[in-house]
């Protein structure tokens, strides 16, 4: 495989802008935080950004945003996602592999469901303010 | 603990971006010995003192996390460092920066694997700051020897904002390119 070269690079980008104004803009507005703190990064979020990433090029979802954070203060079940989507509640999901990448993508951002088994939406006592209570 | 180089490497080359730098080089130097990485940054440094605390796992500036006790990036590095016999060092001066070098040598039997380059790069040009970030990769091996760079702001103007997931799998696109170029050196039968 030959390396990519800059134009190549401009090039790309100029065929998927194109090929974008043609469908309508599905998942827009939809944000992706992925937790990359060092426990983060420990437990495989990397491998979560690469997923989500995959899912979205297999989707089409271009303009969904992805971004990543420090820890989110849910260290005992990275790596955590933060999913904020219109019309539905923000969620943290944690325990997030692959497969629940892959959930996330398919139920909560293209059908508005969430992924009831990995919803960890409370960060941990020492992060917020009075224990969470 | 990280399983991977790369682990050890996102998570020093966050601390210089969390340092408030404009500016970050990231060099990743591997031959058949070993890789050697340096992350240096114009961040605001740090103290004689802070440097000698942050290689202590219980210590941490209470900036992030108020009330946390634990910093654990330079520990986990420094641990890892000295289970393989590799080098580890830390340069730092207050309001001027700093610079982390490390190399890890690739024989011992307890180094951990490489990782996923890709997505460490693709990761570590992605996130969010205003900052610059070059980084600088080379292979050197009896098979041949390649290497590539990746300039945060040149890429940023060509592909548009990268917080959006279609700008990202082109990074990743790109980034894989590059990679894959060396990867084909690794295979070559010398």
């Amino acid at each position: 495989m030959a390396k990519m070269t800059l134009e190549e690079l401009r090039k790309l980008r100029d065929s998927k802008k194109s090929e974008i104004q043609k469908r309508d803009i599905a998942g827009k507005d939809t944000q992706i935080i992925i937790g990359m703190g060092t426990c983060g990064i420990a437990a495989g979020a990397k491998v979560v950004l690469d997923a989500f990433l995959q899912e979205l090029d297999a989707h089409e979802l271009e303009h969904v945003s992805v971004t990543q954070t420090g820890c989110m203060g849910l260290c005992y079940v990275e790596p955590t996602v933060e999913v904020l989507s219109p019309g539905m509640p923000p969620v943290i999901y944690g325990k997030v592999d692959a497969a629940v990448a892959k959930a996330i993508i398919e139920d909560h951002v293209m059908r508005g469901k969430m992924v009831s088994d990995h919803v960890f939406d409370r960060p941990s006592a020492d992060i917020i303010k009075d224990g969470g209570k | 603990m990280h399983a991977s180089l790369c682990d050890f490497l996102s998570d020093i080359v966050q601390n210089a971006i969390e340092s408030g730098a404009s500016l970050i080089t990231v060099d990743m130097r591997e031959d058949e010995r070993s890789i050697a990485c340096t992350v240096t940054d114009n961040g605001k440094g740090m103290s004689g003192e802070v440097q000698r605390k942050v290689t202590d796992p219980f210590y941490t500036d209470g900036i992030k996390h108020k009330g946390r006790t634990v910093g654990l990036g330079i520990p986990f590095l420094i641990q890892a460092v000295d289970a393989v016999d590799g080098d580890f060092t830390l340069k730092s001066q207050e309001g001027e920066g700093t610079t982390v070098a490390y190399r890890f040598p690739l024989q011992h039997i307890d180094c951990p694997p490489l990782g996923n380059v890709v997505s460490t790069l693709v990761s570590m040009l992605a996130f969010p700051g205003t900052y610059d970030m070059v980084v600088t990769r080379s292979l050197e091996l009896p098979a041949g020897c390649d290497g590539y760079e990746l300039e945060r702001h040149v890429l940023i103007e060509l592909l548009g904002d990268f917080a959006l997931g279609g700008t990202l799998n082109m990074l990743r696109t790109y980034v894989q390119s590059q990679e894959a170029a060396l990867d084909e050196i690794r295979n070559r039968r010398t």
